[in-house]
């Protein structure tokens, strides 16, 4: 099981018939196992990493570090689902650290971004104070590095 | 002018398609007989760091002694055959030049070697610039090209003084079990032979254990072991290997090695002590991926009707190309020609390749899936009954 999640990890293109003969294992069987990890949301999605620069798509993206006042009870949880329900939240984590929740957000423009923030996200009720950063560049991401010149300069034939 | 030895020396039969390859476009290469990884960045950064600290002079001819004896607690754990850094380990520059180290330092003129065959291209010419004479043995399919005592036995004659073993092997990915190299060392015993034992690819295993030679019962006195770096952790370029074995036999070899070589290159036995320092789990994701791949190649085989024995080791796939009718030159030719895909054909590695062709699978996912769709449309053209398209 372990291992068809590593393979699904760095290909989510793979078919069931090839998951099964890379581990010498039964189609049916890949296709079961597949589907229980599914359901019990082992596997969350399939996603597809894009490098939008390429056909010339402006995104902005910025990583704002958030303070909040944890709840009795829920601590930070209930701040943190006010924060990922908006659809422009790519990711919020809680960190350890001088800050709480760590937020990435996506939008088409600074001016975009910098209005959820200030609008939607700073005045939830238990978010004490933000400070954004906006992203540059991106180098790597989900180690994947983003302009990678590395090629095969193997010899083509060798003995 | 010229040596007569090196003048009779056959070009190497790789070369040829070599030149062939380099010219033709767009090809995918499973001719390649090194790794697809680049070496993973913990060593080469360990590289960069000893050139900062300014390490670039020469090291002892051994080498250096803090990698001797990285080597000596690998092989002790792994294997269970211990070496005394200081006496029985020398740093070469590859298994190549072990090899040449081993053949000049022991073969008499007119010594027999034995070499099982199909084999890597080197191991005869270096028998004969060392004076000796190749013996081949040949190894077939309906042996899973294992070598068997049988066959060892009836190439022996009073001449032979060594017996050479490359498993798992380049280029049919065979390995040995212990059972059989156990009865091949008894005879090894018998005759009072020497074993040089290239094992480059032990890391490499995918059915059932490794067995190191030198661990069998007698015959860590009577074995050269040759390894390095390049295939596990994927560091051909930097020529980095070792040999180990008894002490006359090293310093037998170390000998030469100071008069030819003085040392290996610093960097790169810097390089080699990272990666036995940190590079165990890097080196087994790279494993892991072959065996996945290796799986993809069997399948693709049977998917398009040609018969592969199972290979155990190595990262080469050994296919039966007669069912084309064709020669294993003409398939190879052809494969290039038509489909833009490289092999390497089997006659390369000795007349008992005639017949397949060597397919190495370190290559990506992706460029072996288009290969073998290639290869499967050139095999069904040539009139071998195709299962389904394979369709990775």
């Amino acid at each position: 099981m372990k291992e068809i999640l590593e393979l699904l990890e760095v290909n989510a293109k793979l078919t069931e018939q090839e998951i099964a003969i890379m581990l010498g294992m039964d189609v049916e069987e890949v296709k079961q196992k597949i589907k229980e990890m599914e359901r019990d949301k082992v596997i969350l999605s399939y996603l597809t990493l894009i490098n939008w620069e390429k056909v010339g798509e402006e995104k902005v993206s910025a990583f704002i570090e958030v303070r909040t006042t944890p709840q009795r009870d829920v601590g930070f949880d209930s701040v943190a689902e006010r924060i990922y329900r908006f659809p422009e939240v790519r990711s919020v984590r809680l960190m350890s650290g001088t800050y709480d929740l760590a937020v990435f957000i996506e939008g088409r423009t600074m001016r975009e971004v910098s209005h959820f923030v200030a609008t939607k996200l700073a005045t939830i009720d238990g978010v004490v104070s933000t400070a954004t950063h906006f992203v540059l560049k991106t180098y790597k991401q989900d180690g994947v590095v983003i302009e990678d010149d590395e090629e095969d300069r193997r010899l083509v034939i060798s003995p | 002018m010229i040596n007569p030895t090196v003048r009779s020396l056959p070009p190497s039969g790789i070369r040829k398609f070599f030149d062939m390859v380099t010219e033709i476009k767009g090809v995918i290469s499973l001719g390649v007989g090194e790794p697809d990884f680049v070496t993973p960045w913990h060593i080469r950064e360990g590289c960069i760091y000893s050139l900062e600290k300014g390490y670039t002079m020469y090291t002892s001819n051994q080498g250096l002694l803090e990698l001797r004896e990285a080597i000596s607690r690998e092989l002790d754990t792994t294997y269970g055959v211990t070496y005394d850094a200081r006496r029985e380990l020398l740093v070469t520059v590859g298994v190549s030049e072990g090899l040449d180290l081993a053949m000049r330092a022991l073969t008499c003129p007119g010594d027999e070697v034995l070499i099982p065959e199909p084999s890597y291209v080197s191991y005869a010419p270096c028998t004969m610039m060392a004076g000796g004479v190749p013996v081949h043995i040949p190894t077939s399919v309906e042996d899973n090209f294992r070598l068997t005592a049988d066959r060892v036995e009836a190439a022996i004659t009073p001449r032979t003084k060594i017996l050479l073993l490359c498993y798992p092997n380049n280029p049919t990915g065979a390995v040995m079990p212990k059972k059989e190299l156990l009865a091949i060392s008894e005879v090894v015993r018998k005759h009072n032979l020497i074993v040089i034992s290239d094992e480059i690819y032990d890391k490499l295993t995918y059915t059932g254990e490794h067995t190191c030679v030198p661990s069998l019962p007698g015959m860590r006195e009577r074995t050269i072991l040759l390894n390095g770096f390049s295939k596990a952790y994927a560091m051909t370029g930097w020529r980095v290997g070792y040999a180990a074995g008894n002490a006359d036999f090293i310093a037998a070899m170390t000998k030469i090695h100071q008069y030819t070589m003085l040392c290996a290159p610093i960097t790169a036995q810097m390089a080699a002590a990272e990666a036995l320092k940190n590079g165990r789990s890097g080196m087994q994701q790279m494993v892991q991926q072959y065996n996945r791949r290796r799986h993809l190649v069997m399948q693709a085989f049977s998917e398009m009707g040609l018969h592969c024995f199972e290979p155990g080791g190595a990262f080469y796939a050994f296919p039966e190309i007669s069912a084309t009718g064709l020669t294993s030159e003409e398939f190879a030719e052809r494969l290039l020609m038509e489909e833009k895909v490289a092999l390497v054909p089997g006659n390369a590695f000795g007349p008992s390749g005639e017949g397949f062709v060597r397919c190495s699978y370190a290559a990506s996912v992706d460029d072996l899936a288009e290969a073998f769709r290639r290869m499967a449309r050139f095999v069904k053209h040539c009139g071998v009954k195709v299962k389904t398209v394979v369709n990775l």
